[in-house]
């Protein structure tokens, strides 16, 4: 190495052009794929969205089976529906966390452990003529080690379970990551989920009694995620959730 | 050409960068849950450390030897965030298990050591070719790592299932230990003991030497 290349000059140019050039090579490469990786991500979305729901085919494109779901916003406090917002572009996750369009949480209505929540909910409909078929709801909540985040799907009565899935979380693999297992989510389907007017629908340490039409096993070795599942249950489907739009539709006033 | 194939395949067996050198277990340990992961990660890596090398052995003459590793780092930051993109874009599930394990390329020993032991002074080619090099004796160890958990953790192998789990009503009780990270340092350390013992020349002298009165004596 040639000693002029430790020169101050010499060292701030080197930096500079190599700064430039990463710096474009970054860059482009972020905004070319950019088209590719958002396409990505809404197919992966819908397909969480079919998945909870039981309708995901993998042989079918995405885009196809998505047609027959309709994307509603729904104002969580009074139950109804919000019209006048474009509901493909909300972001609900985004708006927990804006001041303006979240509510703080106190202490004693978080036992999901979300701290924030959004007022508006960005929910999914699966409509035949006038019939609601099934309704799937996005939901979150702590668990062990990580937010879990995913979709709880119901049939058109509001209370009958027709799915559910997470989409995104960090549980403990073989433990707490069974929550993916799918011999564990068939066993949500056709649960109740209210008995009266209280959650009724929850997980049973040791296993569920199969005739037991609200329970669902919990996970073994997972006692702290089969916690934050039944918390975060009870949290979306209580009045802080999703029951004033259930109740609602149950009634037939939206 | 025979330098070639040294270059090539040397760090596969003789002078492997993770049973050798130890370097990258941290990532060794993370992505080796399942073969698909570790393969695509596997691919990464070589990809990230054959293009570093290669662009710090281009410009080598050039690079003032007092911003020299940050210079390297740059290299290395920007094409590991290019990997990151192109698997965002063309193998999206994959890219999500991976997570942050391909930004964590970046702090890759192998990477940056490859670029500081070789490429400083050696040409782009060579440079190109050890890196390669390098990658697949990485590549090798995750998939041998890989290929055990995944069929003791969950039976399977590349995602096909090889042994019938008790859970979905088969007979092999899955290895939950093989699935967390921690399976992977037993692994690993049953590598490098293995590979010692066919190679005998990579067993290193000891640090220091038992005092006799400590050794074991017949009473």
């Amino acid at each position: 190495m040639s000693s002029n290349n430790e020169s101050v000059q010499k060292t701030i140019t080197v930096a500079l052009v190599l700064c430039l050039v990463c710096a474009v090579v970054v860059s482009s490469a972020a905004v070319i794929l950019r088209p590719a990786q958002a396409v990505n991500e809404k197919a992966n979305m819908q397909m969480n969205i079919l998945q909870a729901a039981g309708l995901y085919d993998p042989q079918q494109s995405i885009q196809d089976q998505f047609q027959i779901v309709t994307t509603r916003l729904v104002n969580l406090e009074t139950g109804e529906f919000v019209e006048g917002m474009d509901a493909e572009r909300y972001n609900q996750r985004k708006a927990s966390k804006d001041p303006s369009m979240n509510r703080v949480l106190s202490g004693e209505e978080d036992i999901a452990s979300i701290k924030r929540q959004a007022k508006i909910a960005k929910i999914y409909l699966i409509e035949n003529g006038d019939q609601i078929e099934k309704i799937i709801l996005p939901i979150h909540g702590y668990g062990l080690w990580s937010t879990l985040y995913g979709f709880m799907a119901l049939e058109g009565d509001g209370n009958t379970v027709a799915g559910l899935g997470f989409y995104e979380h960090a549980e403990t693999p073989g433990l707490g990551g069974e929550v993916d297992n799918p011999n564990w989510k068939a066993q949500w389907t056709g649960k109740q989920v209210y008995n009266g007017d209280a959650v009724a629908l929850r997980l049973v340490k040791g296993g569920a009694d199969r005739s037991d039409s609200y329970g669902v096993d919990a996970l073994s070795g997972a006692t702290l995620t089969s916690r934050g599942v039944d918390n975060l249950l009870k949290f979306w489907m209580s009045d802080a959730g999703f029951k004033p739009f259930l109740d609602n539709l149950k009634q037939g006033r939206i | 050409m025979a330098k070639t194939k040294e270059l090539l395949f040397d760090p596969v067996v003789n002078n492997n960068p993770i049973a050798l050198q130890v370097l990258g277990i941290c990532s060794a340990l993370a992505v080796t849950s399942s073969m698909s992961v570790a393969f695509v990660m596997s691919l990464a890596v070589i990809a990230v450390t054959a293009f570093s090398s290669m662009f710090v052995a281009l410009i080598r003459s050039q690079i003032p030897s007092s911003i020299r590793i940050i210079v390297q780092m740059t290299i290395i930051a920007s094409l590991v965030i290019v990997v990151d993109q192109i698997l965002k874009a063309f193998a999206y599930e994959i890219s999500k298990q991976l997570s942050v394990f391909v930004g964590l390329i970046i702090t890759n020993c192998i990477v940056m050591g490859r670029a500081e032991a070789f490429a400083m002074k050696n040409g782009p080619v060579d440079s190109f070719i050890d890196g390669i090099g390098n990658g697949l004796g990485y590549g090798a160890i995750l998939m041998v790592v890989g290929f055990i958990r995944e069929l003791f953790g969950s039976g399977s192998v590349f995602g096909i299932e090889v042994l019938s789990k008790v859970t979905e009503g088969g007979w092999y009780y899955t290895n939950g230990l093989m699935l967390l990270p921690p399976s992977a340092f037993f692994i690993i350390g049953f590598l490098i003991w293995g590979i010692r013992a066919w190679k005998t020349a990579q067993v290193e002298a000891d640090e220091f030497k038992i005092a006799p009165n400590s050794k074991m004596k017949e009473a």
